[in-house]
């Protein structure tokens, strides 16, 4: 059972792929990881050595910030934009798009789930 | 795109020098501002801007976590604050 940085790693993906489970870590630094320490990107997770397990994870530890720390790290940048009173922390306040995007049609992902207004009429399909 | 960093950070002239005379005169007096676009650096900290936003002078209190934001981010220039109440809110489809 490879647990690297507290997450579990899928057994059956390539190490390379695998370590992107890992919050904080996408494809750029998995290979970056991957290479630095010498593991070949394409062994399954299965079959790592646990000396394998370990140098990974001291390289994860040495050179990048990820799941908790990063996590806390990023709400504690937003909280900072809300606190200071800026445009952009009065946008996550508002729970709506923080760099300019249009608000009037799209921006779901921040908006969540539409809110529909009775009594309002559906836009014209010609 | 940021800007470079060659050029460092923009501040208007003028501006900043207004606060120099009041910081050596060791005066705290708000100082009114169209400059938006101006970096607040480390020497403005303390200081309380009114920016303008379009409408009005707001004041600004500018403390150690503002520096590298701008002066415009903290004067908001739109009123919008929601549509009215009232109206249902039912979810179609």
């Amino acid at each position: 059972m490879a647990r690297i940085s507290g997450v579990d790693l899928p057994k059956e993906k390539r190490i390379e792929i695998a370590l992107r489970y890992i919050y904080g870590i996408g494809p750029t630094f998995a290979r970056k990881i991957v290479a630095e320490t010498g593991v070949s990107p394409d062994v399954r997770v299965k079959n790592l050595t646990e000396d394998e397990v370990y140098r990974l994870q001291n390289v994860i530890n040495q050179s990048f910030k990820v799941e908790g720390d990063l996590r806390r790290e990023v709400s504690q940048d937003i909280k900072r934009l809300i606190d200071i009173g800026s445009y952009r922390g009065l946008r996550h306040r508002r729970g709506l798009p923080v760099r300019g995007q249009r608000t009037r049609t799209n921006a779901r992902t921040r908006k969540g789930p539409r809110k529909t207004i009775a009594g309002k009429k559906p836009a014209d399909k010609k | 795109m940021t800007r470079s960093l060659k050029k460092g950070p923009y501040v208007d002239a003028k501006l900043i020098k207004k606060i120099e005379r009041l910081d050596q005169a060791n005066e705290k007096k708000v100082v009114k501002t169209w400059s938006r676009r101006t970096t607040i650096t480390p020497e403005m900290v303390g200081f309380t801007l009114a920016v303008h936003n379009g409408k009005k002078f707001l004041p600004v209190y500018l403390t150690e976590n503002m520096v590298g934001h701008k002066l415009g981010e903290f004067a908001p220039t739109r009123t919008f604050k929601g549509h009215s109440r009232g109206e249902k809110t039912t979810t179609v489809k």
